[in-house]
């Protein structure tokens, strides 16, 4: 490797001019409206002259609530990317019959898929659950900040950085073509030998620093600063919910480094761990990456539990149905989603006992999940329901992750997955859980909480109008997968033989095209709102008549949360509070002690892109000098001394009195 | 070595017995004697079986990390609430899942695909 270096590839290691996909039109064509989309971008900001503002308030910021607004503005960028990639699929397979191939080559057509799938999982539905738990549990917990709130910027920073390189990955050389979770040996460097699969792992591992870091600061939070009087039996059930999430994260994203770390040291120095030959296990990789990837499944779906229990309880004017068993079956989901990984690979041929007992587990594991969707619905038996839009998710959730939920059990029945193993079937089930459970409670969590977010509610057409699209939309993209998958049809092919089977994936293409209508109908939906704020306007702050504490405040809330801790009597405190004819405290304000605001978290991230580009690219020279400048920066940052600031009690008595007579105007 | 012990003076403590002279020797004393009996169990070949003496000094060694923790690390049931040892039990969980798991499932699996290359192969399946 290093026995024949001249200058050019010690600055530019294996990039060369054929390394930009300029001779592929769908590339160019892509690159032409990004490049036009983005140049209009940077033009707009500098004409209104927004980059202070954007550096100041947004870049830098270390408070929670513009934090998790920022990782939803991530997610929705990247559903959008990860959409484009799918929709992509879906005209690829319902055109590639009789012996057309279609308009993708095959080597574009899975770098599609990969890319799809990683998008989807680590940079839209991650963020956004991550953005969620960011911005509504210190809220709900009574507290001003997160544990560690620099911490919190730098772990969003650098999950965008993680996406960035992905998404430069679409101008600059390839990605990877190996499926979303890479299995070697066709990911070792004898069979995928291009950078596609580097780009890959340092993505995910410049992501999966974010993502620890901010799993480790949340679960802090929950257990360390909890208003007075919240026991762990008085916590919101999505605090709950997050509070395992997190949980999870801490455990199970060293398992991912660590694999991606192995896979690197195969690819990079070549060692031979999941090699082919030199004693190397390649079932070795897959049998520990789930065990991160099963986990992660119920990373991304316990926040949203938690955001369909406070929908269904707020919405029903009912206290949730059976909170206890909902926190124990949260728990034991925890436990239990150790304990099945082996589901993912029965075929692999570790024989009848290891398969029936995960195959066990993995039925076991859907009781408690059965319980909460009894909780809910006993939650809306005799509720005084409103219809709206969140509570419409709820109800669209319901109906479509029960029918995933039990195509799940049925595949965790060994025999049955031996048929339908990498089949369309399993494909479909996993949409049909995470379209259906993960992204409709996305959407519900979107609804619920953007008045507290903005101070004006989403308009309800539009929300409307996207739910129906995304419902049926779905319903039609993926209920064909699955007659296709029980037919054998196998995932990830480009072009098919059989032309009986057209219909079912021209059917799935239009189901997707109404999906597209539903992504635009929600965004649309922010267009619209932004243009009526004012009659939509929230000026009380508890515009659902909600149960839990981050209704006390005034919407959006003030940087500091609350003026006074609250104390907490009950799981639904503000409910309670408001039974009780709470009085807002009107004098004796104190001076708030607030964390400032830092560049060091876009600076890090930022120069963990350039390490991570010129790892992917061999770039030796440029990654040395990239790794010595963010331990330089990282040192630089622990001699900052001005961390914190207080902002005055005048000040805090200033706001607090322009919301008391905001509330007295709006009687 | 001094500097740091400083420090850890001046961070207040709300709970939990700390740092105690008395702790300390204890669990100095506790470790030298765990630590020289495996050593005694070897030199001077205390049983025939290897085997057995690779099992005591295992089960020694796995008594000294619960020394350590309790007195070097002041774990106990009391520190932050419980949620010391809350943390430590789950993480023993998972890394025992994950070990005897991935043992289980891997021996398992070359024992079915790859009987040739195991010495085990004639053990019925």
């Amino acid at each position: 490797m290093f026995d024949q270096l001249d200058l050019t590839t010690l600055l530019f290691g294996r990039l060369t001019w054929e390394s930009f996909p300029y001779h592929d039109p769908i590339i160019v064509a892509t690159f032409v409206v990004v490049a036009i989309g983005g140049l209009a971008m940077l033009a707009l900001v500098t004409r209104y002259r927004l980059w202070g503002y954007l550096w100041n308030e947004w870049f830098t910021t270390i408070d929670h609530k513009k934090i998790g607004i920022m990782y939803m503005i991530l997610g929705i960028i990247m559903l959008l990317r990860g959409f484009a990639d799918a929709i992509m699929m879906r005209i690829q397979q319902a055109i590639a019959f009789d012996g057309s191939m279609g308009y993708l080559p095959p080597e574009h057509y899975d770098q599609i898929f990969t890319a799809h799938g990683v998008i989807m999982i680590f940079f839209v539905a991650m963020p956004m659950v991550t953005g969620l738990m960011n911005y509504v549990v210190p809220l709900q917990i009574g507290a001003r900040d997160v544990a560690f709130p620099f911490l919190n910027n730098f772990s969003f920073w650098m999950t965008t950085s993680g996406a960035v390189l992905l998404m430069v990955s679409l101008f600059v050389g390839e990605f990877a073509k190996t499926g979303w979770l890479a299995y070697p040996p066709l990911s070792g460097i004898l069979q995928s030998p291009g950078v596609g699969v580097d780009y890959y792992i340092w993505s995910l591992q410049i992501a999966g620093v974010g993502t620890l870091l901010s799993g480790i600061n949340l679960l802090v939070t929950i257990v360390k600063m909890r208003a007075p009087g919240m026991t762990m039996m008085k916590m919101p059930v999505f605090t709950w919910t997050s509070l395992c999430t997190n949980v999870l994260i801490v455990a199970a994203f060293p398992v991912l480094t660590a694999v991606l770390g192995m896979l690197t040291l195969d690819r990079y120095l070549g060692t031979a761990f999941f090699t082919n030959d030199l004693g190397g296990n390649a079932m070795m990789y897959i049998n520990l990456i789930w065990i991160w990837g099963h986990p992660e499944v119920y990373i991304l779906i316990l926040p949203l539990f938690g955001v369909f229990s406070e929908v269904v309880s707020t919405y029903s004017g009912k206290r949730l149905f059976g909170y206890a068993s909902m926190v124990y079956a949260t728990v034991v989901i925890t436990v239990l989603s150790y304990l099945v990984w082996l589901h993912h690979f029965f075929t692999m041929g570790s024989g009848a006992s290891v398969n029936s007992f995960f195959g066990i587990t993995t039925m076991i594991i859907s009781i408690p999940t059965g319980a909460k969707i009894f909780n809910w619905l006993f939650t809306m038996y005799r509720g005084r329901i409103q219809f709206e839009v969140p509570m419409l998710w709820t109800m669209g959730f319901i109906v479509t992750f029960v029918i995933g939920g039990m195509t799940g059990v049925l595949l965790a029945v060994p025999p049955a997955d031996f048929v339908l193993h990498n089949s369309l079937f399993l494909v479909a089930h996993f949409h049909n859980v995470i379209i259906g459970g993960v992204l409709f409670g996305l959407f519900a969590g979107i609804t619920y909480w953007f008045p507290k977010a903005f101070g004006y509610k989403l308009d309800p057409f539009w929300g409307k109008v996207s739910f129906w699209c995304w419902l049926v939309g779905f319903w039609l993209a993926f209920m064909p997968l699955y007659v296709l998958g029980l037919m054998g049809v196998t995932r990830r092919m480009s072009h098919f033989d059989d032309s009986s089977l057209q219909i079912w994936f021209q059917i799935a293409a239009f189901g997707a095209f109404l999906i597209a209508i539903g992504i635009a109908a929600f965004l649309f939906q922010f267009v619209v709102s932004y243009r009526r704020r004012e009659s939509l306007r929230d000026t009380t702050g508890d515009p659902w008549n909600g149960r839990t504490l981050e209704w006390s405040t005034s919407s959006p809330p003030p940087a500091y949360n609350f003026a006074f801790t609250p104390q907490v009597h009950d799981i639904d405190a503000w409910w309670q509070m408001k039974q009780h004819g709470f009085q807002r405290p009107q004098a004796g304000f104190l001076p708030v002690h607030m964390p400032k605001n830092t560049g060091a978290g876009i600076i890090l991230a930022g120069i963990s892109t350039v390490l991570g580009f010129a790892l992917i690219w061999h770039m030796w020279l440029l990654a040395g000098a990239s790794f010595v400048a963010l331990l330089a920066v990282t040192i630089g940052h622990t001699f900052n001394y001005k961390r914190d600031y207080y902002i005055p009690a005048d000040e805090v008595a200033r706001v607090e009195s322009e919301r008391t007579r905001m509330l007295a105007e709006h009687v | 070595m001094s500097e740091h012990h400083h420090d850890t003076h001046d961070h207040h403590h709300e709970d939990g017995p700390h740092s105690s002279f008395k702790g300390y020797m204890t669990g100095f004393l506790l470790s030298v004697v765990l630590t020289t009996i495996p050593f005694w169990l070897v030199m001077a070949d205390v049983f025939e079986n290897r085997n057995i003496t690779a099992l005591v000094i295992l089960g020694f060694a796995l008594i000294q990390i619960c020394v350590h923790m309790v007195f070097f690390l002041h774990l106990n049931f009391h520190s932050e609430g419980g949620w010391n040892m809350l943390a430590l039990i789950f993480t023993l969980v998972l890394v025992f899942i994950t070990l005897a798991g991935s043992l289980w499932v891997m021996y398992h699996l070359n024992h079915n695909m790859m009987p040739g290359m195991m010495h085990e192969h004639n053990l019925s399946p």
